[in-house]
């Protein structure tokens, strides 16, 4: 029994490490691609070797004690000794977590301000805008200086600082895109604010990660960094081919419901900011009623049909590819 | 409303378990009522005062919710084991993962938690009751009602589905307006109330009855720890209190407390939430190392190292517990230097855990180590609990929880801190107090299957979790596409729950077999302990002690024992003054369960009736006169002779 225990531990011992190396390069937040995502992962793997020498030092300590220390059939009637405690001892190990909190603390709160402003070597450009309303359970990207409006996927130009300007239409969300940063809430009348950068062209994963609902899990996006030239290109594109986005079609966006790509000429911002109120204009608390009777499915499939409508009707003039968003790149492995 | 909407139909899941629940209920009664046994139900239980009683009572709700929490998480685990499964559908799945959570925390650790003190805490000091016995009885019976009416909600109306932390705008009207959220609402709210009387009796009772001698440094580590977390309950459970009042009045009466519209501020839901939840994680984690130091102590068979430093450690967590709150939400957009103060002083709770930590494994040094199976839960607890503190430590340094916040990383952690911190430890007390609660043991043989299974299979379920968090999956979702590579982490994730499940089923083997075969013959201090509780007989008497006994040091009864001092002197033996049996709490908590139900379904007319039955409950109350009565001296000597032989 005894024996099998201290291998359990031994090998959880070892589970840690190895997995944390061998997955290195594979896990999402351990594969950054730009400034922001790689100073957050730098902390990351600093804190994990620090934790993982505190985390060695006791169950060494454990290992040892626990098994030095066991009773044992030959040990009479044997009775330990009355222990007060010692001051210094007690002392040193009030001290020791002191400097570990310390030693952690520097560099966290250097990042916690890095991460709040455009990333270093990126100052003197001027951002590119977009604007981010979540609702339930898409995304709608606005670029006010290029009066364009995309939903569930965004181009940026790689190598180009990138300002978010979050807010929601509705429920809290949260916008995270692992590869490029950290998360940030999305809240109805109010706006946050988050910059990225990508290093180089490729496609990023992102989601929501703040529960909101029935198709919560279905809310991802795809970050698409492209070239200057094929950023340029996809704007004029756009410009070209894409209908107007009208009132009338915003307010069915909205509308509770999991939904695939699309694009448009204009964006909402024109006739509401979610981050300074009116959002209640669209909320239908009707439409998140929940029967669990069989009428259930009827509705359901009403608001379907709404959905394919949506989809086809944009299909035509989409630049892009509709696809289900569920399918947006995390094939990493 | 219609009578197929009262009732949730139209799943297989929840229509049999409505069958199974009518069912059960049926035989219940039929059982009672075969075997005559409502009298003796009413009068030994259910309008009990006895703190003991009470606490068994709470045991035993706790495991009842632990069996259906547990079955929630089962479920999860069952759906996301594979890609794009579907045994639950996404509204069912929001569903359980509430219920999960909400019933893990305060209907699972909570009352478990309360329960053990409540036969504990009386006897580690000495007393005969707590302080306010009928009040304790109330504290329990609506804490039940709470318990009951949350449980409703999965087969009449529907359950809540925003989460067990229940974040506005979400959790409001205006996205959820079915009755779902009003249960979480009420049901929590009447719950609270229950557990605010239980922390306001707690502290009374620890600084006013105390065994004559017993100073504060003299106190039971145990002791120590139930009197901090009862304080923390009295500071933090009236914000909850609050927070869920501006809810009901949200949802049920149109205010704009938490809404989108109307210049609501839904932030200001996760501020009091936070500031509530935070301190309820302390709450539940503080009287387990209470816990884990007595079992420590006893089996390592030394005192408890660093006494002092122990009991200024709890208090200094207790005080940092109410600082930390933000820490839950460092991505809703504030400064810089918000996110860094939390980050230092949810870093520095680190700090006095690390004293503890260093102090339970001197104590174990120079010991002399037995491995029983309360000693091993307790062992147990401090590897895997210190990888829930320093993963905690990671989730503290704001930047770097932009990347683990809302993640299975995230869920992974408070796992690892509230399973070894809560659950581990209410083993660990249950085969350790055991034979004082019931007279025999529990079976260390099945005990240990019951160990090694729930703590491998533990670590199984959550140790995948990290790395899943890790890249980029967030909690709730209740499914995933193939692409994400999520599959293999969560398949033996799942694998794990049901070596972690069928450790419960060796703990609840445990106790049916223990309860028909275990021996009875196990004196009073079975464990060779050395606190007071072990001075009096297994299980203990109604009275707790025949004679209130008089305390010089530290481990008082451990000295007396080396000094042959453990007797009772029959000149010493004086009429014992006991509480009476009252009905009103158990009453008033019907009638509170039934407002409560009523004001789910948004039925005004009908709560208010019910709540005139609160009214009766309570005057009725005011004009009870009774003053309890005494065990004369001869039955007192009876009862003592029979477990001591003679008497000096």
């Amino acid at each position: 029994m005894k024996a099998m225990k201290k291998l359990i531990y031994a090998l959880t011992l070892l589970f840690i490490p190895v997995l944390l190396a061998g997955c290195e390069s594979k896990l999402l937040v351990f594969d950054p691609k730009g400034p922001v995502a790689r100073s957050l992962t730098d902390l990351i793997v600093y804190s994990i070797i620090l934790m993982l020498v505190v985390v060695v030092i006791i169950f060494v300590l454990f290992t040892y004690i626990v098994w030095k220390y066991r009773a044992r059939k030959d040990d009479g009637d044997f009775e330990p000794k009355e222990e007060k405690g010692n001051h210094l001892l007690e002392i040193t190990w009030f001290t020791i977590p002191i400097i570990i909190v310390i030693a952690l603390m520097i560099p966290t709160m250097k990042t916690i301000y890095e991460v709040e402003d455009i990333p270093k070597g990126y100052k003197d450009e001027e951002p590119l805008v977009i604007n981010v309303t979540s609702a339930d359970w898409k995304w709608i990207f606005s670029y006010p200086e290029q009066d364009i409006e995309t939903v569930n996927y965004i181009n940026i130009p790689a190598d180009h600082p990138v300002q978010f300007k979050l807010t929601s239409a509705g429920t809290m969300q949260s916008f995270w895109v692992p590869q490029l940063g950290g998360q940030k809430y999305t809240m109805a009348n109010m706006q946050t604010n988050l910059y990225l950068v990508a290093d180089k062209p490729g496609s990023f994963y992102g989601r929501n990660t703040n529960f909101n609902g029935q198709g919560y899990a279905h809310m991802e996006f795809e970050v698409q960094a492209q070239t200057e030239e094929d950023f340029n290109k996809w704007v004029h594109e756009v410009h070209n081919t894409a209908i107007d986005l009208s009132e009338e079609k915003y307010s069915e966006i909205l509308k509770p419901g999991v939904l695939g790509r699309m694009t448009f000429n204009g964006t909402h911002l024109e006739w509401i900011d979610h981050a300074h109120g009116g959002s209640e204009k669209y909320i239908d608390s009707e439409l998140y009623r929940i029967d669990h009777g069989d009428d259930e499915e009827d509705q359901e499939e009403d608001h379907e049909e709404d959905h394919e409508d949506v989809q086809e009707e944009n299909e035509n003039q989409d630049t892009e590819e509709t696809s289900d968003s569920a399918t947006t790149d995390h094939s990493h492995h | 409303m219609s009578w197929d909407e009262f009732f949730v139909t139209g799943d297989p899941l929840i229509l049999a378990s409505q069958i199974g629940i009518g069912l059960t209920m049926v035989g219940l009664i039929a059982l009672i009522t075969y075997l005559k046994r409502w009298k003796w139900l009413w009068s030994e239980w259910f309008t009990t005062v006895d703190h003991k009683k009470i606490g068994i009572m709470y045991v035993l709700a706790g495991v009842l919710m632990f069996f259906r929490g547990g079955v929630d998480g089962l479920l999860m685990k069952a759906q996301t084991s594979r890609p794009e499964l579907d045994i639950l559908d996404a509204q069912h799945y929001d569903e359980i993962f509430t219920t999960h959570g909400v019933i893990m925390i305060l209907f699972m650790a909570m009352p478990l938690l309360i329960g053990i003190m409540n036969v504990v805490i009386p006897l580690q000091i000495g007393a005969r009751d707590v302080a306010f016995p009928k009040l304790n009885a109330f504290s329990f019976w609506i804490f039940f009602a709470g318990a009951m009416l949350f449980n409703l909600s999965f087969v009449i109306g529907g359950s809540p589905d925003a989460g067990w932390t229940s974040y506005f705008p979400l959790a409001g009207k205006e996205f959820t307006p079915g009755v779902g959220n009003n249960y979480y609402a009420l049901s929590l709210q009447i719950a609270g109330i229950g557990t605010l009387a239980t922390g306001i009796n707690f502290v009374v009772t620890i600084i006013k009855m105390r065994a004559p001698g017993m100073s504060w440094m003299k106190l039971p580590i145990f002791t120590w720890s139930a009197f901090i977390t009862n304080i923390i309950i009295v500071a933090a459970f009236p914000i909850l209190t609050v927070a869920l009042l501006f809810m009901t009045l949200d949802r049920l009466f149109g205010t704009h407390f938490f809404t989108v519209a109307a210049g609501g501020d839904p932030m200001l839901w996760l501020n009091l939430f936070w500031l509530w939840g935070h301190p309820e994680v302390y709450i539940v984690v503080l009287p387990a190392f209470g816990m884990f130091s007595e079992v420590i102590a006893t089996f390592a068979r030394k005192n408890l190292y660093g006494y002092k430093s122990m009991v200024y450690a709890i208090a200094g967590i207790a005080f940092l517990s109410m600082l930390v709150w933000v820490h839950h939400f460092y991505t809703m957009g504030n400064s810089a230097a918000v996110n860094s103060i939390f980050s230092l002083t949810t870093m520095m709770i680190a700090i006095p855990t690390g004293v503890k930590i260093f102090n339970w494994l001197f104590t174990l040094r120079k010991g002399r180590i037995q491995f029983t199976t309360s000693m091993l839960w307790s062992l147990a607890f401090i590897p895997c609990f210190t990888i829930g503190g320093v993963t905690g430590v990671m989730l503290a340094m704001a930047a770097a929880d932009y990347q683990y916040h809302n993640t299975m990383f995230l869920v992974a952690h408070f796992h690892y801190v509230l399973i070894p911190g809560v659950v581990f430890a209410v083993f660990a007390a249950l085969y350790y107090w055991w034979p004082k609660m019931f007279g025999f043991k529990l079976n260390e043989k099945i005990g240990k299957w019951h160990f090694w299974l729930f703590v491998i299979g533990f670590n199984l379920t959550f140790m995948p979790m990290f790395f899943v968090g890790l890249d980029g999956m967030s909690r709730r979702m209740y499914t995933y596409a193939e692409s994400t590579g999520w599959g293999a982490w969560l398949g033996f994730s799942a694998i794990g729950s049901l070596v972690m499940a069928a450790g419960f089923a060796a703990l609840c083997y445990n106790i049916y077999w223990s309860f028909r075969y275990a021996s009875r013959d196990v004196g009073n201090d079975p464990w060779n302990a050395r606190t007071l509780e072990w001075s009096t007989a297994s299980p203990a008497p109604h009275y707790n002690f025949a004679v209130v006994p008089e305390v010089e040091t530290l481990d008082d009864f451990w000295y007396k024992k080396k000094k042959g001092e453990t007797g009772l002197k029959k000149a010493d033996l004086k009429p014992v003054h006991m509480p009476s049996n009252s009905w009103t709490p158990i009453v008033l908590a019907g009638a509170f369960g039934l407002v409560g139900f009523f004001l789910v379904f948004e039925w005004i007319p009908l709560a208010i009736i019910a709540a005139v039955g609160i009214v009766i409950g309570l005057v009725a109350n005011t004009f009870d006169y009774d003053d309890g009565y005494h065990i004369p001296v001869d039955e007192l000597e009876e009862e003592e002779r029979e477990w001591r032989g003679d008497l000096e």
